[in-house]
């Protein structure tokens, strides 16, 4: 069992950063009312981080990948999330061998 | 007496609810954790090390996306600021439940480490007719938390086992994983123009700039189409 010192105070760091952005609405509660534009952009950190994490594999891998990624988003709307996740890495091998 | 009147709350009937309402959502998470140890191993970390992050952490999307974008050593303060962007949604989401926890401050500050999508919705949905107890928020915390926790260090135990993830695909999982969740964000207008803006911008950024900035310049680009794209007449 290994620790490495600086994946520790990554670990540290994130949990920190975590309990933070989980406490903070405990004292905004009767302040942070967000609506429009605003809510939209705040609405949307989720997917487009989710997207950004993983558009460099998804985009500029190669065609398998690429094709993959097409296959499982058509998937996504269709299954639950381990039928999809299923349906991509089945994907991505049988194309890695075929192209 | 209390047992006989449904309606009146029990410490022990808050507890059972509790239990009830996360059991299926902690067998739905279970094959993730071990996903999630397994591709941790796979880049390099350790049980233990895996078993750490998961019980501190505790947070699904911003650990993936920490996994996603390994690299020895960790780079800290990229995985800070992408733990932050992730989880800024927290910050709604505690906002909106504090009315309606019935707890004192110091039990909403412990409360409150345990707080994830799926705890805050259950206690929403609950707090449409009652308030959300402590009894009832701390027996689906000590159930989310042990299983993800124990589900992702088995994954990692077992993960080394697994071998090269890229020969069964393993490395392509996060990626369907991550497609997977974004699609449950809808197919709104906003949400495809967000796709779009944060996909192209992350893609260029990683191919001419290098990892990991295509990370918070993909996250912004998208978090900035959303406010564009939005309709402007709703602004308050």
């Amino acid at each position: 069992m290994s620790l490495d010192t600086t994946t520790l105070i990554a670990i540290l760091a994130m949990a920190a950063v975590t309990y933070l952005t989980r406490i903070v609405g405990l004292f905004v509660a009767d302040r942070l009312v967000l609506t429009g534009r605003a809510k939209a952009a705040f609405d949307a950190i989720p997917p487009a981080v989710l997207v950004a994490v993983i558009a460099p594999t998804a985009l500029t891998t190669g065609w398998a990948e690429a094709i993959a990624a097409a296959i499982t988003a058509v998937a996504a709307f269709r299954l639950p999330l381990l039928g999809t996740v299923a349906v991509g890495v089945v994907s991505v091998v049988v194309l890695r061998n075929v192209l | 007496m209390d047992q006989a009147n449904p309606f009146v709350s029990t410490p022990r009937r808050e507890v059972r609810a509790g239990l009830r309402d996360i059991a299926p959502v902690a067998v739905a998470a279970l094959p993730i954790g071990l996903l999630f140890g397994a591709v941790a191993a796979a880049k390099g970390m350790s049980p233990l090390e895996v078993m750490l992050m998961s019980a501190l952490v505790f947070a699904g999307g911003a650990q993936f996306a920490a996994i996603e974008t390994w690299i020895q050593p960790a780079p800290i303060l990229t995985l800070a600021f992408a733990t932050l962007l992730i989880n800024a949604r927290h910050v709604l989401m505690g906002a909106s439940l504090t009315p309606k926890v019935r707890m004192s401050r110091l039990q909403t500050l412990l409360a409150y480490f345990f707080l994830t999508d799926e705890a805050w919705a259950l206690s929403e949905r609950r707090a449409l007719e009652r308030p959300v107890t402590g009894a009832y928020w701390f027996a689906m915390a000590a159930v989310l938390w042990a299983n993800w926790t124990l589900s992702s260090t088995i994954g990692a135990i077992l993960g080394s086992f697994l071998g090269d993830p890229e020969r069964i695909g393993a490395d392509f999982a996060f990626t369907a994983l991550f497609i997977g969740l974004v699609a449950g964000f809808g197919r709104s207008r906003v949400t495809l123009v967000t796709v779009a803006a944060s996909a192209t911008v992350a893609a260029l950024v990683h191919t001419f700039v290098g990892a990991p900035w295509h990370v918070a310049s993909g996250a912004l680009a998208g978090i900035a189409a959303a406010y564009l794209a939005a309709p402007e007449e709703a602004r308050a």
